[in-house]
């Protein structure tokens, strides 16, 4: 019997063999794993977006596949480990869920190289990358302040992580800098991706009276409302000005392509290091989409704040900031450590909501 | 403010009425139809398309209400003429519709969606309050509530109305009394694949004109679920649609209220509420057994092979 | 022309064992013609999806994690399905179990006893029974629809365990990220060969196949189980209480399904995280239905659909087709089986006669 199973296995490989007609493979492959589509417009589609431009960047000497829709869990460890099999050389994963599932796989496979998108484990090859975004939401708190008549904002926040959490304390604290009296309204959507809920939170906030709105959700749900409503509203992910040709003031952009050219580049001539990388604004790993439907000096001042940030000039959490309690937080000109800010479970003073703890 | 969260209610509720109509004609005649969410989506791919290709969201409408009506020929060819088991069909075909929809739909994703305007009824729309609430709205609410109407009248007071719940009720004997009743089957499936494509309409042209994957985001479970709720009467449908549309919107202004109070509650525990809701309703409604027995079709769910 | 359904004398043992394969077969014929419209080899394509994952040892043992869980939940799921008692919300209740089954390494880190591991097997079957012993009670007592509550407990569980690990389990080491510690050692559920990543899980998947499977056919619950399904007032003759099986196979269901649920976590992910499950219990409903609502035919049913997630993904990297036909293959699947079991039953007649059943006017 095992005979029999072993022939038949051995005649099915051939025939694969025929039928796959296996060429020798000469590009490098960096592969890609994916958490959700790839057309989805937002988080996924950004990545995409910067594999694509790694690809036409390097195209002679690389080769870019992808896995996409590959969830959180057990799946995902098996989709690493088959990109490991399959002779990847470097290995992007894309979504903080996949933390644990890269690093396993990394230790069995030494020679291959990771990259672990918004996590915190690393490894002699694994890497971790980050944005930060929190500078852009800076900005747009800054311009939210300039442009709310009623100096409120509502918020469409997807789950209590410190990156979303950043985000909020970073736009609140670019709100008061130009009225210190400047409220947000928070609403957890508990998803990162879907329209109709999306669109009801939208719809909420402007209901109880916020006359601008900012996302940390992903699709253009509550731009079309705000854009239906007259109330104007920051993009998310990607450019979403074609859903409010009227309504979008700018919208943080997700740009990975020159990160990972950086990098492929790096593997190419042999410099690849573990590193744990936070890149920002001056990085280009984020860009802000032109800024629209505003006065010009309020366009001005947004320019301005954004080149301040990009030459260091200006950190967005520096001190004196209080706790939502009015504790101290930070000193009169202190920054915080970069580890403080990953692991942000806090809200800084004005901000309302309430946090998990 | 209330009058703007009462629309934000009607939109979500509306897509949620017209589902669980269609599967309530349906289940009247003796099916099970879990596909509702298969069809669903599949309405809304097809309406976003075709209203993306043609330019006129009405186009869009009529293509959801034809994409969904064939997907359901689909259940209908395997539960009544080939009397495949009515659960397993309706989950297979609501694999089948995520699946198919998402290949469908990839080239129509990030498009700038084509919204159903509003089709303001004229002196009606002046009345202070329910001019603008009832009268200066879409096509497919117009739809909805002529359905709710139209099928109350059907199945109650109509001729075919009644052989359709003689066939629900007892399949044997309406075939013993000459009724057709595949005939009738296939045609309640195919309206009830009308119906949740409609709904799907709606989804992806009024509520979020765009199209996106799954975003039909487990309606058709809660439609199929307040047909139940509705003990399988058309106004009930409507107060049912209406109170889960209302929880979800109402939980998303408690999270706001509560923080302007300074209050803690959990949003994950919010979100759950519609869900919880909808379990009470449902204990208290088949609570008596007596009035459950009257209203359930009693031959819901079992194969009927007509004897020759 | 019609298609008209005669029924046969008796169930046709042929078919039993060729309609599963007529099924696959023809789902084999519908795949190659889908790849061949999307301008794919179709020979390649299949060979990609079903026999390329076969090859490899880690890829074998891929299979076994992935179908484990779907069989362990359909096992159950047949019993109640059988006895007519349609248990939905499997999803829910293995996510119950799961959390459940972890409340020993999350609150008790440092607790390295070798007892740690069957008390959280335990406790996560515990939590599964006892959170489809809602559905149950309602079912028994109020006369609820098992359909829709079991459904909706199905979405409360998941915002439930959103809730644990976003808030009091929470990895206080984590940066505040939405997980708990890494399980210690001692609470992971060990490897079965150390050649890959395959756990236990699969042993007690074909374990409870088996039993389960002994019960049906060898034992008076078995037949208790397939008479209530068929007709609960035969059933009441021979003494069988209806209500009773309620409670029976939704809590079998639910211990199982939280078996899976514990076994996942502690086996294949190590810690608690808001996703734990990609839709096994809905999965594990198609699983059950392809394999006839038998135990042992559900062990190769849920190996050959775990073998369509691993073909599907092999085939998004080697040959660039989408996930999405994934889906599509596994509704086309359960299509063909659910038209094949026909065959069992019934012979299939095509009638062109054109006399129509007279209707009675009025």
């Amino acid at each position: 019997m095992k005979k029999l199973i072993i022939a038949l296995a051995a005649s099915a490989a051939l025939l694969g063999g025929f039928v796959t007609g296996a060429e020798a493979q000469e590009k490098t492959k960096v592969c890609f794993i994916y958490v959700g589509s790839r057309t989805d417009g937002g988080w996924t589609q950004a990545h995409e977006i910067g594999r694509q431009e790694l690809q036409k960047a390097l195209d002679a000497k690389i080769e870019t596949p992808f896995l996409e829709n590959v969830p959180e869990g057990p799946d995902a460890e098996r989709a690493i480990e088959r990109m490991a099999r399959s002779g990847c050389a470097l290995v992007f994963t894309t979504s903080f869920g996949f933390m644990d599932a890269t690093i396993k796989v990394a230790q069995k496979f030494p020679d291959v190289k990771f990259e672990h998108a918004t996590g915190f484990k690393a490894a002699p090859n694994v890497s971790t990358y980050n944005s930060r975004f929190y500078e852009g939401r800076y900005i747009q708190g800054q311009i939210a302040a300039k442009m709310s008549k009623k100096g409120v904002a509502g918020y469409i926040a997807s789950f209590p992580i410190p990156e979303v959490v950043m985000g909020i304390n970073a736009f609140e604290l670019g709100a008061k800098s130009i009225n210190p009296d400047f409220k947000l309204k928070v609403v957890w959507a508990n998803t990162w991706f879907d329209p109709g809920k999306e669109a009801d939170a939208a719809k909420a906030l402007i209901d109880q009276g916020v006359d601008i709105l900012t996302q940390h959700t992903d699709t253009t749900a509550p731009m079309q409302v705000a854009a239906e409503r007259g109330i104007l509203a920051f993009g998310q992910a990607s450019d979403m000005i074609a859903a409010g040709p009227k309504t979008q003031l700018t919208a943080i952009v997700d740009t990975w392509g020159a990160y990972y050219i950086k990098r492929t580049q790096a593997l190419l001539d042999g410099t690849w290091k573990s590193e744990q990388i936070w890149d920002g604004l001056k990085d280009g790993i984020l860009t802000m989409a032109p800024y629209t439907n505003m006065p010009d000096d309020v366009k001005a001042m947004a320019e301005e704040t954004e080149a301040k940030i990009k030459s260091g000039e200006l950190h967005p959490f520096t001190g004196p900031i209080n706790r939502q309690d009015g504790t101290p937080w930070l000193a009169a000109g202190e920054k915080p450590q970069d580890g403080v800010l990953l692991g942000m479970n806090f809200y800084v003073e004005g901000v309302d909501d309430k946090l998990p703890q | 403010m209330f009058e703007a969260i009462l629309l934000t209610v009607i939109t979500a509720s509306t897509p949620l009425v017209i589902a669980a109509l269609g599967e309530l004609v349906a289940e009247r005649a003796g099916v099970l139809n879990l596909g509702v969410e298969g069809m669903m989506i599949m309405g809304a791919v097809c309406a976003f398309a075709a209203a993306q290709l043609s330019g006129s969201p009405y186009i869009g409408i009529l293509a959801g209400i034809v994409g969904g009506g064939l997907f359901s020929l689909l259940f209908g060819f395997l539960t009544l003429t080939l009397v495949a088991n009515q659960v397993a069909t309706g989950l297979a075909l609501t694999i089948l519709g995520l699946g198919l929809s998402g290949q469908l739909g990839e080239a129509f994703v990030g498009l700038p969606g084509i919204k159903l305007q509003p089709i303001v009824i004229p002196l009606l729309s002046d009345i202070p309050f329910f001019g603008r609430v009832l009268f200066s709205q879409d096509l497919i609410f117009y739809l909805s509530v002529a359905l709710v109407v139209g099928i109350n009248w059907f199945l109650f007071r109509s001729r075919r109305g009644l052989k359709i719940r003689a066939i629900g009720d007892n399949h044997a004997s309406a075939h013993a009394l000459g009724i057709n009743v595949i005939g009738a089957r296939y045609l309640a499936v195919m309206f009830g694949g009308a119906c949740a494509g409609l709904a799907g309409a709606q989804l992806s042209l009024v509520y979020t004109p765009q199209w996106v994957e799954n975003m039909s985001a487990g309606r058709g479970w809660i439609a199929l679920a307040l047909v139940v709720f509705a003990s399988w009467r058309p106004w009930r449908v409507l107060a049912g649609g209406y109170l889960f549309g209302a929880v979800g919107i109402g939980q998303l202004h408690a999270q706001i209220l509560a923080q302007n109070l300074g209050i803690v509650i959990p949003s994950q525990f919010l979100s759950a509420l519609p869900y919880a809701a909808t379990i009470v309703v449902l204990i208290i409604i088949s609570h008596n057994r007596r009035t459950t027995l009257i209203n359930t079709p009693a031959s819901l769910g079992k194969p009927f092979v007509p004897d020759r | 022309m019609r298609i008209e359904l005669e029924k046969r004398a008796r169930v046709s043992t042929l078919f039993s064992l060729l309609s599963p394969l007529l099924a696959l077969v023809l789902t084999l014929v519908f795949g190659a013609i889908m790849f061949w419209l999307l301008g794919k080899s179709p020979l390649n394509a299949l060979y990609v999806y079903f026999v390329e994952p076969l090859l490899e040892v880690w890829s074998l043992h891929e299979l076994a994690i992935k179908a484990a869980p779907l069989i362990l939940i359909a096992v159950g799921l047949s019993v109640c399905y059988r006895s007519n008692n349609w248990n939905i919300g499997a999803e829910g209740q293995f996510t119950i179990g799961a959390i459940t089954g972890s409340i020993l390494p999350v609150l008790y880190p440092e607790w390295h006893s070798p007892m740690i591991l069957p008390l959280m097997l335990v406790m996560g079957m515990a939590g599964g029974a006892l959170y489809a012993g809602i559905p149950a009670l309602l079912k028994t007592r109020f006369n609820t629809n098992e359909i829709l509550t079991s459904l909706m407990l199905v979405y409360i569980a998941g915002l439930f365990l959103d809730w644990l690990v976003r808030g009091p389990w929470r990895d206080p080491q984590g940066y505040n990220f939405p997980q708990t510690k890494s399980f210690q050692i001692e609470a992971v559920l060990p490897e079965i060969l150390s050649s890959g990543r395959a756990h236990w899980a699969f042993v007690f998947a074909i374990a409870a196949a088996v039993a389960l499977w002994f019960m049906m056919r060898f034992m008076l619950k078995g037949f208790e189980v397939s008479v209530l399904g068929q007709s609960e007032r035969a059933g009441r003759f021979a003494g069988f209480s209806a209500r009773r099986m309620v409670w029976f196979s939704m809590l079998l269901s639910g211990a199982l399904a939280g078996l899976a649920g514990i076994s996942e976590v502690s086996g294949s992910i190590g810690h608690v995280q808001p996703v734990i499950s990609p839709g096994y219990g809905f999965t594990a409903i198609i699983v059950a239905f392809l394999g006839r609502l038998n135990p042992l035919g559900i062990i190769a049913s849920g190996l050959v659909l775990a073998l369509t997630y691993l073909g599907g993904e092999a085939a998004q990297l080697s040959i660039g087709i989408s996930d999405k036909v994934s889906r599509v293959f596994q509704g086309l699947l359960l299509f063909f089986v659910l038209s094949c079991d026909t065959l069992i039953h019934y012979r299939i007649r095509l009638v062109f006669a054109r006399t129509k059943p007279a209707e009675v006017t009025g």
